[in-house]
């Protein structure tokens, strides 16, 4: 078949066939077929030593209705998400605009410094000293010389203070692979479309990131609203970190860190992989209903 | 001709420019105290590390932590430079063949609009969401059918397909390789592989520096548990555990290891994002 052009369609798809090729493959053994048996397992009862036992929808069922714990990790997990997960998201594209109009220099070392805690290895370490909860961590300390209280609080075992740390340090940490993929796809606007707005009469910052920046942006916008659900939803090791396994009665227990549990020390693979399903599924939901808010971002004067 | 920065300065009052910079600069030093901290710790000598009531910073600085490490070092089972060997090829090769492999799927699935292409894409993306804990056993099954096993390949095969690299390619492509320059590319005769590499690749330069920093840094401390037993194939990270493991005593020198260890990803990190902030938009397309 040849287009208009006189291209060789066929060739072009062979050839792209074969950049695809390597990705392909092993995107399908090392990332599908594991998901596959995931799920297929999330039907089943396996301790990992034994032949897999098929349950049904066992494993839902008991999610549902008979573990006490689940409620707990899923309120948890839902609040966490519903708050770290948009704030993030708006600092990661603020922060990264706002540098955007520094000179140079000036951009490169702040954005060093932000994405900071993303490149240390030991990022818990800083908050475990700061609230531990003996008189030698350093806000129970300044606390205490201040007269402000008079005996350590214990900040990672009160379910009142818990919560909101393991929120902060979530919100702290949370530029990373969106925030630089935002500096980087506002490198990539075309300047050219700044300059035509500014001849059609944009005079103001914010109607131009709204009618110019944000919808030459979108397809980033996208990529950084998956990795925020995904980083969201899967706040485990943090909270672990922080507040240890299993938290003073679950109040910052996730679904990951129960599902880690089941897996690890429990040995019931089968539930541990309903868990993900479950899981997954909010995470697939929130990508569905996210993808259709941001398909209306400047588009009363997108560009095209 | 006027420049892009002309057109960007729109005017912000006097108190706005103070709370814009002081806004900025605060949480920036925010973002920087664990490296802050992770360096003075490994400056303090043995008594300031236990002092009461703990201090941020160091009084006394010295690099005895730092000087302790040759001899520590020396007692572990293979030389030193196998772990640096290791944790560099596997870092650099994985790197490079990962951007190789990621860059050549995002430009087809971008620009090749075959039957199946929306599918390949919708999965890609959605399997980035699930969770990566569970995938471990099977992923754990695999491997020891391909008896891939305590080799090296282990380390790179796995990472290879990494689905954010593929995301975030084909993202970039979407929004800055307009189609018209492929066609251009075509009337010229230029095959699709050329394409690829002489048009686009060039055009989402930062978008593969970006890239190569998250998975040179993921790459450089991955510790991968239970899929590698040989102690030569090991990479630093193994190294800085077995010194945390020395106890108290040793958490200076582990601080200290801490931070010779960060060196390679904040110069990666230095080098790409440089490099990305050089680049002024993609001028010159015209669509």
């Amino acid at each position: 078949m040849k287009t208009k052009l006189g291209i060789n369609r066929n060739s072009e798809i062979r050839t792209g066939m074969l950049m695809l090729s390597p990705f392909l493959i092993l995107f399908f053994v090392f990332t599908i077929l594991p998901i596959i048996s995931s799920v297929v397992l999330s039907f089943t009862s396996y301790d990992m030593i034994s032949t897999p036992k098929f349950t049904g929808i066992g494993n839902y069922i008991k999610m549902f209705s008979r573990d006490d714990m689940f409620p707990k990790v899923l309120r948890n997990t839902l609040l966490l998400a519903v708050v770290t997960g948009p704030i993030s998201y708006i600092l990661a594209f603020m922060l990264a605009w706002m540098i955007n109009e520094l000179n140079r220099g000036m951009r490169t070392v702040l954005s060093f410094l932000f994405y900071a805690p993303a490149l240390s290895g030991n990022v818990y370490l800083i908050w475990q000293v700061l609230f531990s909860g003996d008189s030698y961590g350093y806000i129970n300390n300044a606390m205490l010389t201040m007269g402000l209280i008079s005996e350590p609080i214990q900040w990672f075992k009160s379910p009142q203070y818990a919560m909101a740390i393991v929120m902060i340090v979530q919100l702290w940490m949370s530029m990373g692979v969106s925030f630089l993929a935002n500096v980087s796809g506002l490198q990539n606007v075309n300047p050219e479309l700044y300059e035509a707005g500014c001849i059609d009469g944009v005079r103001n910052r914010w109607i131009e990131l709204w009618y110019i920046t944000l919808p030459s942006m979108k397809s980033i916008l996208l990529f950084g609203a998956v990795m925020q659900i995904q980083s969201c939803f899967s706040i485990g090791t943090l909270v672990t970190a922080l507040t240890g396994f299993p938290s003073v009665n679950y109040s910052t227990d996730t679904m990951v860190t129960m599902l880690m549990d089941v897996g690890t020390s429990r040995y019931e693979m089968g539930y541990a992989a309903a868990l993900s399903v479950f899981l997954f599924a909010m995470m697939a939901v929130t990508r569905v209903v996210v993808g259709k808010l941001l398909d209306s971002v400047g588009n009363q004067g997108g560009r095209r | 001709m006027k420049t892009r920065a002309q057109y960007k300065r729109y005017t912000r009052s006097k108190a706005g420019n103070f709370f814009y910079f002081f806004f900025l600069t605060l949480f920036g030093l925010f973002s920087v105290l664990p490296i802050i901290y992770t360096i003075c710790t490994s400056l303090k000598p043995l008594e300031e590390i236990m002092i009461f009531p703990p201090r941020f910073f160091v009084t006394r600085p010295t690099f005895e932590n730092y000087a302790a490490l040759p001899k520590l070092l020396a007692t572990l089972r293979v030389p030193l430079s196998r772990y640096v060997f290791n944790s560099i090829f596997v870092s650099v090769a994985t790197t490079i063949l990962h951007i190789l492999i990621a860059s050549m799927a995002a430009f087809v699935l971008s620009k090749l609009k075959f039957k199946g292409c929306t599918a390949i894409f919708v999965l890609v993306q959605f399997a980035l969401l699930y969770n990566a804990y569970t995938l471990a056993i099977p992923q754990y099954v695999i491997f020891s059918k391909l008896q891939i096993i305590d080799t090296y390949l282990v380390y790179i095969l796995p990472y290879l397909p990494s689905t954010l690299g593929v995301f975030l390619m084909k993202q970039f492509i979407d929004s800055s390789v307009p189609d018209a320059l492929l066609e251009a590319g075509r009337i010229d005769g230029a095959g699709f592989f050329r394409i690829y590499r002489q048009v686009a690749l060039p055009i989402i330069r930062p978008a593969w520096l970006t890239l190569a920093l998250f998975a040179f840094r993921d790459l450089w401390s991955m510790q991968p548990q239970g899929t590698i037993f040989s102690e030569e194939l090991k990479m630093l990270p193994t190294v800085l555990s077995t010194i945390s493991a020395g106890g108290i005593a040793r958490s200076g020198s582990a601080m200290a290891a801490t931070v010779i260890l960060l060196i390679p990803p904040v110069t990666v990190y230095m080098v790409t994002q440089g490099s990305v902030m050089e680049t002024m938009g993609s001028a010159g397309i015209k669509e």
